[in-house]
C-alpha cells in the first residue's frame, strides 16, 4: 500500500546527545559561577558551605525531575505531577503528626537518619494503599485517578492546618522551617543518606528504562508486549514515592516545578526514550535550582522565594517553546 | 493452537461474553462477525490477556494465558486493540520497533532492524517511516500500529477491527495483507470485523457472535446465508454469488 502523496522523508532527527552536552556544559557553568561569584574570605569555608547547597540542590533537581517523568510516563499523562496528586502534602502531614504526638523537641533531637527512614517507609506503605487502587481498580479513568489525587492533597493540607492549629506556637516554629522550601536550610545530617537513597533509586529505574518507553505507549500495548503491567507501576511508584521523600525531607515541599521541567524536557528532547529524557529533565532541573538560587542570592538578596523565581523564568522559556510551535 | 473452554465475562451480574468455547485452528484468517455489543472485542481482549475473565480458561499451545508470563506470551500472540492513543512523541520507525520489545527488551540489534524494515515495507510506510505519528492520519496510524503487531512476529495475531477508519483501498489492501500474512507467513490472524463482505470474502473461518453468545461458526458459505443473517442481525438481506465471492445486500 505504497502512499502516493507521501511527505518526503525529513533528514535524520536531531542527535540528543548533543542535546544532552549542552544542557551539561550550561550546568557546569552555572556551577562553576555559584561556587565563585562574590566570594569573599576563607576559600575552604566558602567552598565547603556552599558545595553542600550545591549538592543538595543537585540531588533535589534530580529528584524531582526523575519523580515528575516516572509519574506521567505510568499515568500517560503531562499535567499530573506527584505533587499535584499530593504526594508532597502526605509527608508534610506526616511530619506535622509527629510533632504533634512526640513534641517538637523530640522530633528535632532524634536521629535525623532514623527520622528519615521512619518518615519514608510510612509514607511508601500510605501511597501505595492510596494510590495504588487507582490504577489497579476496576475503572482506570484518569479523570478519576486525578480528581481523587486533587482531593487527597488538599484534605492532607488541611489537615496539616488542623493539627498545625492545636499544637503549640513553639513547636508549630520548629514545623515551619520543615515545611517551607529553601536550599539555605539544608537538612545536611541526612544529605549522604539521601545521596545513598538516590543512588539506589537510580540504580533500579535506569535498568527501568526500556520497560518505561514501552508503557509509555500505554497499557494495553504494554501488555501485549509481554510487560508485567502491574509489578512494573508499583516499582515505578514506589521509586517516585521515595523519590519525593527524598527531595521533602532535604529542603521542603519543592516539586512545584516538576511539571515545568518534565514538560521542557519533552519539548526539547528530540527522542521518546527514557535514557535521553531523564537526563535532560535532571539538568533543566538543576539550571532551574543553581541559576534561581544564584538569583536569588545575589540579584535579589534573599528577598523573594526560590520558587517565584524559577515558575516565573521557567514559565517564561515554557510560553516561548509553546509559541515557537515546537510542543505538540 | 487457541482453545477457549467456557469463557464469561460479567459486568454487575450480566453477562457480556457467555460461556464461549470453541477451538482456533493453526494458519488461517479467523473473522469474529456479530452485532454491536455482541462481545467480540471483549472476547479478544480477554484471549489476549487485556481482561480478565469472569469465568473459564484460555490456552495458547497449552499456555493459560492468565498464568503465563507475559515475555513469554508476547512471543506467541500479539493483539492490537481499536483505540490507540499515546503522548509520547514517537516516529512511525520508533512505534514498530516496540514490536521487538518482547525479544530485544529495548535493545535493539541489527536482527531487529531487518524485522522493523520487513515489517514497514510489509505495511508500505517507508516514505512515512520518519514521520511522527501524531502527524499521520488516521488511516497510516493504523497502519502503524498493526506494523509493530506484526513486527513483534508471532504465530497469532489478533486484530480487533483494524478497518476502522481505513479507505476502501487500504480496507481492501489490509485485509490482503492479512491474507498474505496467513499464506506468506504462515500465522494465524483472528480478526474483529464489521462489515460482512470482507469476511465473507477473505475469512477461511467465521465465528457469528450474538449476545455474548457463539451463535454460528464456520466457513463463510454455511455462516453468510439470509437466514442466519436475519436471525442476528435482524434485518432482511440477500446474498448473491458474484464472482465467486460471496456478497451480502444490505445497503437499501
Amino acid at each position: 500500500m505504497p502512499d502516493a502523496l507521501a511527505a518526503p522523508v525529513p533528514a535524520p532527527l536531531r542527535n540528543p546527545t548533543i542535546v544532552i552536552a549542552v544542557l551539561a556544559a550550561v550546568t557546569g557553568l552555572l556551577i562553576l559561577g555559584f561556587m565563585t561569584i562574590g566570594a569573599r574570605g576563607d576559600w575552604s569555608f566558602i567552598l565547603a558551605f556552599r558545595g553542600r547547597k550545591l549538592f543538595a540542590l543537585l540531588l533535589v533537581g534530580y529528584a524531582v525531575a526523575l519523580s515528575t517523568v516516572i509519574f506521567q510516563t505510568i499515568t500517560q499523562n503531562r499535567i499530573l505531577t506527584p505533587a499535584i496528586m499530593g504526594f508532597d502534602a502526605l509527608f508534610v502531614l506526616l511530619q506535622s503528626v509527629l510533632v504533634f504526638l512526640f513534641g517538637g523537641l523530640a522530633v528535632l533531637t532524634f536521629n535525623a537518619q532514623a527520622m528519615f527512614a521512619i518518615e519514608t517507609l510510612v509514607m511508601s506503605a500510605f501511597a501505595a494503599l492510596i494510590y495504588g487502587f487507582l490504577f489497579f481498580g476496576a475503572r482506570r479513568s484518569l479523570h478519576l485517578v486525578m480528581l481523587v489525587g486533587i482531593v487527597l492533597g488538599t484534605l492532607f493540607r488541611s489537615l496539616t492546618d488542623f493539627l498545625v492549629r492545636l499544637i503549640d506556637p513553639n513547636e508549630f516554629a520548629t514545623l515551619q522551617d520543615m515545611f517551607y522550601a529553601g536550599f539555605n536550610a539544608v537538612e545536611t545530617d541526612i544529605l549522604g543518606l539521601c545521596c545513598i537513597v538516590l543512588l539506589t533509586a537510580s540504580l533500579v529505574a535506569w535498568r527501568k528504562f526500556p520497560v518505561w518507553d514501552v508503557l509509555a505507549i500505554g497499557r494495553d500495548s504494554a501488555v501485549n508486549l509481554g510487560v508485567a503491567y502491574h509489578r512494573e507501576v508499583l516499582i515505578a511508584l514506589a521509586l517516585v514515592t521515595l523519590l519525593v521523600s527524598t527531595s521533602t525531607a532535604l529542603v521542603g515541599p519543592v516539586t512545584f516545578f516538576g511539571l515545568l521541567v518534565a514538560n521542557l524536557a519533552y519539548l526539547i528532547t528530540p527522542s521518546h526514550k527514557h535514557i535521553h529524557i531523564v537526563p535532560v529533565a535532571a539538568l533543566i532541573a538543576a539550571i532551574c535550582l543553581i541559576g534561581g538560587q544564584m538569583l536569588l542570592e545575589r540579584v535579589f538578596a534573599f528577598n523573594t522565594s526560590l520558587s517565584i523565581i524559577i515558575e516565573f523564568a521557567g514559565g517564561i522559556v515554557f510560553i516561548l517553546l509553546l509559541l515557537r510551535g515546537k510542543a505538540r | 493452537m487457541i482453545k477457549l473452554n467456557q469463557v464469561t465475562k460479567t459486568y454487575d451480574g450480566t453477562p457480556v461474553v457467555d460461556s464461549v468455547s470453541l477451538d482456533l485452528p493453526r494458519q488461517g484468517l479467523t473473522a469474529i462477525i456479530g452485532p454491536n455489543g455482541a462481545g467480540k472485542s471483549t472476547l479478544l481482549s480477554m484471549v489476549a490477556r487485556l481482561l480478565p475473565m469472569s469465568a473459564g480458561t484460555v490456552t495458547v499451545d497449552g499456555l493459560d494465558v492468565t498464568k503465563t508470563p507475559g515475555d513469554t506470551l508476547a512471543k506467541k500472540l500479539a493483539i492490537l486493540r481499536q483505540d490507540n492513543h499515546t503522548s509520547a512523541r514517537l516516529t512511525v520507525r520508533d512505534l514498530v520497533g516496540f514490536g521487538r520489545f518482547p525479544h530485544s527488551k529495548g535493545r535493539l540489534t541489527s536482527a531487529d532492524a531487518e524485522k522493523i524494515d520487513e515489517a514497514i515495507a510489509f505495511l508500505g510506510l517507508d516514505a512515512l517511516q520518519h514521520r511522527f505519528i501524531d502527524e499521520l492520519s488516521g488511516g497510516q496510524r493504523q497502519r502503524a500500529y498493526v506494523a509493530m503487531v506484526l513486527c513483534q512476529d508471532t504465530e497469532f495475531v489478533l486484530l480487533d477491527e483494524p478497518l476502522n477508519s481505513l479507505d476502501m483501498k487500504h480496507a481492501v489492501g489490509m485485509m490482503k495483507l492479512m491474507r498474505r500474512a496467513v499464506t506468506e507467513l504462515g500465522k494465524t490472524v483472528v480478526v474483529v470485523l464489521h462489515d460482512i463482505n470482507f469476511a465473507s470474502c477473505y475469512a477461511d473461518h467465521i465465528l457469528l457472535m450474538q449476545d455474548g453468545r457463539l451463535a454460528h461458526a464456520g466457513p463463510p458459505v454455511d455462516v453468510i446465508t439470509p437466514e442466519i443473517i436475519k436471525s442476528v442481525y435482524d434485518i432482511d438481506i440477500a446474498v448473491h454469488s458474484i464472482a465467486g465471492q460471496l456478497i451480502s445486500v444490505y445497503y437499501a
